[in-house]
């Protein structure tokens, strides 16, 4: 057990490190030691580091601390790091006791021997730009590939030889797999053989352009992609309800057939609302980050599960583009590399300010298959695109417009407007009560809510002009309840009298008007001289239609005849005695000399002074109405409606679904550190803070300080980016090899494994962005190699020196995703339906699957060609997702997925031995055969054992293996001859149809065992 | 887990001569203990922990949030105070509850309660039964959560984080120790009640660890697992020529390539051929003798939380490690349908008497002292009742609530947690949700600050940084 072990370990180490005349190499070989084991303490973090040391700055390890520098280059003896290592005091020992870790043996001796030979630093390899590199030369003969000849120099360097092609059955029916995801025909793969044997490279070469070319190709690598998207049919949490996410789906795999550049598919992902006048299509693909889960239980708080959604969009970016852990920083700094929890909220600010709030919220209507149509007349697809994008500047730019037209309303001559008014500011004011007045810059005054019932008195020097009018303007302040001008508790008030005095005398008001009353409350009677009336501002059933209370209104206060005041004070008295608490919270005075004309209410202008939030449907309706006038939105409609007429006569479109999308708020939210990660406490010491992008990157580079998603998104695709090409090249290696050049593929930081290829990664990385970030380019050069082509036996002489297949001196045989597994089952029956996209659909599912969630799924059945859809079109429920997927290891699409787990598991066997779907499959296939094979006689079944592993493995079958299946088939067919009942209860009508049902039952017994064969659920 | 990871750890488990049975089970349902975690991170620093005093887990979920009002903590005073308002020190400005709000009333218990057995722990006349095993269980009443709705709450619990993608309790422990299990999942997951726990499969997810580690959902009727048995018209003789063939041709492919893997899958298969024997043989209690039927209330075909209790023990026995038990409707707001009254009464009825026979038939059988039995809900519920029609039900509460624990170490006949009169706030012993993991972990031989899995770039634990191992209320 030891040794088996040691045997292991130290062949990694082999690999990993090196032999002693070698440099040690501070990103390969320290920084992972000094990562894993210190930098927890000694690294980023300010906040948990101890005796102020730093380990991760050269500059810092080498202060001397007391009398030792904790690193002294050169000379590892007096380093204190080495005296601490290696301490035999357990107290004293680093790494402490209470981290639980320690260093070994081989971990203390190259820590030694780095600081002999200089202790020199090296930035994180990641983190530093991609490195211009040319294919190394190797030694062996005819390898041109520079994939290979990187590939090969390593072997070379261990002296190893890379394996022998594979045979050209095998390697069609991996490209297969690889590309499309579907199993070749046999016809396909005989054609292929041939050309292969007269020119290996061209056919090789075709077949390539042909998988590429086909829409199969965009499902196959679509699905990758929508793992990383965590897509899923419904919300999550437990209501889990359905969602309308396909169209997201769609756009994913028209945009990978298509070819779509990948930093073009990245900006529009992340910002396609943000794009001038973007499409449909470009406001499908923010679905990208509409996949985040909605709580829908009753009683949540949604502020919280949106800033859940938040975080998971910051986390999912740093993920799927940077293969960081940039999670880490959302409660603390970084512990490891240089992120910290102020940068990771400045990230979290790009996507801080969507409309969404733990809800559906902004949607487009797609309707099915409309982003894979290729069959509408190109001239009315123009048309349609060119109205689809105006309509969307249109509604772009439309709270804006609404906005400047309700600006226009405010500002056209008022009838209110009827005497030149002049500001009143008061000199003396005073609440009988207590109440605070504050005089505001603007003149007015405004009143903290605390006394029951109020009465100011207020002093103003008026002017020289003779005074005939006074205006009272009650004013809406967002300090009051409701945002009222008064303190009552909707926002309301009740003057009940108003008095005027000069030098202490009444004057008289002979009329009174005002632009708004509530019924029973006149302004008439707050000069009635009664304080039981008074004048309020509430609306009831009797006021006219679309009035609002708590917006600016005003009452005019007119005397018999102009008054002079002649340096004497014009005192104004405010009594409240209706109700308590219903005094006026702000307002504000004007004088004039003339007498106002006739007011009256104008409602349009109430609505407009109305802060949006407050108005009510009703309200927004009737401003929407009048601003349906303007010409714009007549505009608006008129494409609205040519489009439905377009789309008519295009036909064939079918039903419409609202696509959920990203669309950016008018006023964006406002963005603090959450200590501790927690939604509530909001870091105000270091204040608000403006997106922006982790210093240890290049800078982000935009146009205006209003930095948004798209400058986000084209930060991550620019050139200079470290990360996004590399972490991009390395998942696509690693769905051909099972395993990346940077093993932890979803950590590129200084914890993440060293590449084994450096210089082969930053060559695909370079090669990636110089080809226009063409993934089908990326993808031909890839399994145009050697390296990809080699077969995938394991080799004795490998196990030893490289059990883990490493340095890939041969391919590695890899089980098939869940989908792809159902879709060969469906392609060896001969049952396959490839049509591609639209809603998701119902395969059969076996009962109880609801048996453990809150809500019964409705799940019914499809019957007909939708019964036999690829895998990756099964609707997916995040609370119970279909069984055969989750158990070959489907993802549970809560949360990014960058990488599957492939287990081998017996509730596996079981599934493909005994699920209802394979089995129909299985039956599927023995039609097929008979079909095919028609006849009774014994080389009629030796035929079909030959044309099931075309079939199913596309090759022939060896003598051994024909033989077995053959025994098998006539024992099967013998014992159900015996017991016709069993036969029957395992032949479908079709098979019935055919021949008896012993032979029909035996062929779907063998055609069922082949398909639980692991070659077939295996890619070679 | 890339299949080349997979293929080591296989390499090393047949270095060790345990056999294919051993292999297979590696794999299949988590006989992989501490070296599933990278390649670097090698057996023996995780070998570290303690002996443990516990091996296995029945974990009696109460999905819904029973009221300890009714059921464990006795609070006169709130009676006394009954129909006034709460004091507004109930509702500070961060405080949330679900549904009420500032002005809510206290609601006093209508439930009679009593001391029981020599420790004197008080159950109310709702749990007749469970107070028979008062000297055998640890009553912890001051537990208290972080979050306050269902599922949320439901996935703290279970995996120490409210939203979905961690690992749960099981799956963690399934991790840690393996299974013992030759045919049998080492977690399994039973349910009962008139509709599944709210956050569904997350709950017994395997979030980032090997999905092999999930909690595998047993059915109640039916096939126990899906796709146990085979399509119509294959018997168990014909079944086994189809396994030979398989087997067959894939040691043929084995011959050819070399692949360990493929090994691997010849195992499983075999032992998928054993389930489907060792699974209904599990499932079928008719041939338990007819006075443990009826100490637990169980009825052979029925689908009840009896049976599963009754199942719970048979899976223990049969080498499972960790055995969650799902039953749900204890979410009594005052409505019609879910209140304090009768609906709560029939959730009692159907647990009391099952929970206490379980506890019973352990002991009896010497299986209690290495297994832990909780029975917990996900939160509490609130002092102040719910006004919503005129039955009695309150809010969910989850600053202190009650849960018990038994057997696995824990000290029998123990009352642990203090609350304030009114049962709001916990005054002395309290015990967080991370703490409880981190004790239940301790008794099953694990230091929860190191068992942990290394995933995007941080070291993973079911206590998060928290949780501290309550030695008070262990034996």
């Amino acid at each position: 057990m030891k040794k088996s072990f040691c045997t292991i370990l130290t062949t990694l180490l082999l690999l990993s490190s090196l032999s002693a005349a070698e440099k040690v190499e501070y990103n390969r070989d320290i920084r992972p030691i000094l990562a894993d084991k210190c930098f927890q303490c000694h690294g980023p973090d300010e906040k948990s580091r101890e005796a102020e040391l730093r380990l991760d700055l050269r500059e810092s390890a080498l202060v001397p601390v007391s009398d030792l520098s904790p690193i002294k280059p050169g000379d590892a003896e007096h380093s204190a790091v080495m005296e601490r290592v290696q301490e035999a005091d357990p107290d004293l020992r680093m790494p402490p006791a209470a981290t639980k870790k320690t260093l070994t043996a081989r971990e203390i001796e190259l820590l030694r021997e780095w600081i002999n030979q200089g202790a020199e630093y090296q930035e994180h390899w990641a983190f530093l730009p991609v490195e211009k590199v040319e294919p190394p030369e190797v030694a062996t003969e005819g390898i041109d590939h520079p994939v290979d000849r990187f590939i090969v120099h390593k072997l070379e360097e261990r002296g190893l030889t890379p394996s022998p092609s594979a045979d050209p059955r095998t390697i069609i029916r991996r490209l297969h797999l690889d590309l499309v995801g579907l199993l070749p025909t046999p016809e396909r793969v005989d054609a292929f053989v041939a050309a292969y044997e007269s020119d290996r490279s061209a056919a090789i070469d075709q077949l390539v352009d042909e998988l590429l070319s086909s829409k199969h190709y965009g499902e196959r690598w679509g699905r990758h992609w929508l793992d990383q998207a965590r897509y899923a049919d419904s919300n999550g949490y437990t209501i889990d309800g359905k969602r309308g996410m396909w169209p997201y789906r769609d756009w994913v795999i028209r945009a990978l057939n298509d070819n779509m550049p990948f930093d073009q598919f990245t900006i529009e992902q992340l910002a396609g609302d943000l794009l001038p006048a973007p499409t449909k299509s470009q406001l499908v693909a923010t679905g990208f980050h509409r996949n985040t889960l909605i709580n829908q239980e009753g009683g949540t708080d949604d502020e919280q599960f949106r800033n859940e959604e938040v975080v998971d969009r910051v986390n999912t970016t740093g993920a799927v583009w940077m293969g960081l852990t940039l999670g880490c920083a959302q409660c603390h700094s970084h512990k490891f590399d240089p992120i910290s929890q102020k940068e990771y909220y400045q990230l979290f600010a790009f996507f801080n300010h969507t409309a969404d709030v733990n809800n559906a919220g902004p949607t487009v209507k797609v309707s099915e298959r409309e982003l894979l149509r290729e069959d509408i007349d190109p001239a009315l697809r123009a048309e349609l695109d060119g109205l689809e994008r105006r309509l969307s500047e249109l509604d772009q730019t439309r709270a804006a417009r609404q906005a400047a037209w309700e600006k226009t309303i405010t500002e056209r001559p008022s009838p209110l407007i009827l005497s030149d008014w002049e500001l009143l500011k008061p000199h003396e004011y005073k609440a009988q009560a207590g109440t605070n007045l504050a005089l505001q810059d603007d003149g007015s005054l405004l009143a903290s809510p605390g006394a029951k019932q109020e009465t100011y008195t207020l002093s103003f020097q008026p002017g020289d002009e003779p005074i005939r009018s006074i205006r009272l303007r009650t004013l809406p302040h967002k300090s009051l309840p409701q945002q009222g001008p008064g303190i009552a508790s909707n926002g309301n008030f009740v003057l009940s009298e108003i008095e005027f005095l000069k030098n202490g005398k009444p004057i008289p008001v002979i009329r009174a008007q005002a632009d708004h009353s509530q019924p029973n409350y006149p302004v008439e009677h707050a000069v009635d001289g009664n304080p039981k009336t008074g004048w309020a501002i509430n609306i009831d059933e009797n006021s006219p239609p679309f009035v609002v209370m708590n917006a600016p209104h005003e009452a005019h206060f007119i005397f018999a005849e102009p008054i002079s005041f002649e340096g004497e004070p014009l005192t104004i008295i405010m009594h409240h005695d209706v109700n308590e608490e219903y005094h006026l919270g702000h307002f504000a005075f004007d004088a004039s000399s003339s007498e106002p004309s006739d007011i009256f209410e104008d409602p349009l202008l109430q609505l407009v002074n109305t802060p949006s939030g407050q108005r009510t449907a009703a309200q927004k309706n009737r401003l929407t109405e009048e601003f349906n006038k303007t010409e714009q939105e007549k505009e608006r409609a008129g494409t609205e409606n040519r489009i439905s007429v377009l789309r008519e006569q295009i036909g064939g479109f079918g039903e419409m679904i609202p696509a959920m999308v990203m669309q950016e708020l008018e006023e964006p939210r406002e963005t603090y550190i959450q200590i501790r990660g927690d939604f509530l406490r909001k870091d105000k010491e270091t204040g608000l803070l403006t997106a922006n992008t982790p210093e240890v990157f290049p800078a982000l580079e935009s146009s205006d300080d209003n930095v948004n998603r798209l400058d986000l998104a084209h930060w991550l695709v620019s050139a200079e980016h470290p990360l996004t090409a590399r972490v991009t090249v390395n998942r696509i290696w690693m769905r051909y090899f099972g395993q990346g050049l940077v093993k932890t593929e979803n950590d590129f930081g200084t914890q993440g494994t060293y590449p084994t290829h450096p210089k082969l990664l930053d060559w695909l990385a370079q090669y990636f962005v110089d080809s226009d970030w063409s993934m089908k380019k990326l993808h031909k050069l890839i399994v145009t190699s050697e390296t990809y082509l080699q077969a995938s036996r394991h080799r004795d002489d490998l196990e030893q020196v490289d059990p883990l297949n490493l340095l890939l001196a041969r391919q590695n045989r890899l089980r098939l995703d869940a989908e792809i597994l159902r879709d060969v089952s469906l392609c060896a029956s001969g049952l396959f339906n490839g049509m591609i996209g639209g809603p998701s659909v119902h395969p059969p599912q076996p009962d109880g699957v609801y048996a453990f969630t809150q809500d019964k799924k409705e799940w019914k059945t499809d019957e007909g060609a939708n019964r036999y859809r690829r895998g990756m079109y099964t609707i997916f429920y995040r609370s119970a997702p279909y069984p055969f997927l989750t158990t070959f290891n489907v993802p549970d699409m809560q949360s990014v997925c960058t990488s599957r787990t492939r287990t081998n598991t017996p509730l596996q066997s079981l599934t493909m031995a005994n699920d209802a779907t394979i089995f129909e499959m299985a039956q599927g296939l023995a039609q097929r055969l008979l079909t095919e094979i028609p006849g009774e006689d014994d080389s009629v079944n030796k035929e079909r054992v030959i044309r099931l592993f075309r079939l199913c493995y596309a090759r022939e079958p060896s003598e051994t293996e024909r033989e077995r299946v053959l025994a098998y088939q006539q024992q099967q067919q013998q014992l159900f001859a015996e017991d016709q009942d069993a036969a029957k209860a395992v032949i479908n009508p079709k098979l019935a149809e055919l021949t008896s049902p012993a032979i029909g039952a035996s062929w779907a017994a063998v055609s069922r065992a082949i398909m639980n064969t692991d070659e077939f659920l295996t890619r070679e | 887990m890339s299949s080349v990871l997979e293929q080591t750890r296989r390499h090393f488990f047949s270095d060790c001569a345990m056999g294919v049975g051993s292999i297979a089970l590696a794999n299949l349902f988590a006989n992989q203990n501490l070296y599933a975690n990278t390649e670097t991170e090698v057996a023996p620093t995780r070998l570290g922990h303690f002996t443990p005093k516990a091996k296995n887990v029945i974990y009696l979920f109460m999905a819904g949030g029973p009221s300890q009002f009714e059921l464990f903590s006795d609070k006169p005073k709130l009676r006394e105070l009954h129909g006034q308002p709460a004091p507004d020190s109930f509702f500070p400005k961060e405080k949330s509850f679900a549904f009420i709000g500032r002005g809510a009333k206290l609601l006093g218990s209508k439930r009679k309660f009593k001391q029981h057995g020599e420790s004197g722990i008080p159950f109310s006349e709702l749990l007749p039964h469970t107070g028979e095993i008062a000297d055998d269980i640890c009553m912890l009443n001051g537990i208290v959560t972080d979050v306050f709705n269902h599922g949320p709450a439901k996935l703290f619990m279970n995996t120490g984080f409210q939203v979905p993608g961690r690992p749960s309790l099981g799956s963690w422990v399934t991790y840690g120790l393996g299974s013992e299990s030759q045919n049998l999942p080492g977690f399994v997951v039973l349910q009962s009640g008139p509709r599944g726990p709210r956050a569904g499969n997350a709950l017994w997810s395997s979030g980032f660890l090997p999905s092999s580690y999930q909690g595998v959902p047993f059915r109640g009727t039916g096939d126990p697992i899906l796709n146990l048995t085979s399509p119509n018209g294959f018997n168990r003789e014909r079944e086994r020529g189809f396994y030979d063939l398989v087997g067959d041709l894939n040691q043929q492919r084995y011959d050819l390539t070399q692949d360990p893997e493929i090994k691997t899958r010849i195992a499983a298969s075999e032992m998928a051929y054993k389930m489907q024997t060792s699974a209904p043989e599990l499932m079928d209690i008719s041939s338990e003798p007819k006075h443990i039927l009826e100490m637990y209330g169980a009825e052979p075909g029925a689908n009840s939380y009896a049976n599963n209790c009754l199942l719970a023990r048979r899976m223990i026995e049969r080498g499972v490690r960790f055995v969650q038990l799902y039953h749900t409707d204890w979410d009594h707001h005052g409505n019609k349908g879910d209140n304090l009254g009768e609906p709560l009464e029939k959730r009692c009825q159907e647990v009391d008497a099952a929970s206490a026979a379980l506890v019973k038939d352990l002991k009896q059988r010497g299986l209690l002292d290495d297994t832990i039995v909780i029975w917990s809900g996900e939160f509490g519920r609130t002092p102040m009742g719910e006004e919503r029609e005129e039955y009695p039900g309150r809010d969910h509460h989850i600053d202190a609530f009650s849960l018990w624990v038994a057997g696995g170490g824990f000290k029998p006949g123990c009352l642990y947690g203090k609350t304030d009169e009114l049962g709001f706030n916990v005054i002395d012993e309290k015990i967080h949700v991370h703490d409880l993991h981190a004790t239940l972990l301790h008794q099953l031989g694990f230091d929860h600050e190191k068992l942990t899995f290394r995933f995007q770039g941080r070291d993973f634990r079911l206590t998060d940084v928290h949780g501290r191992v309550v030695e008070e209320v262990l034996a």
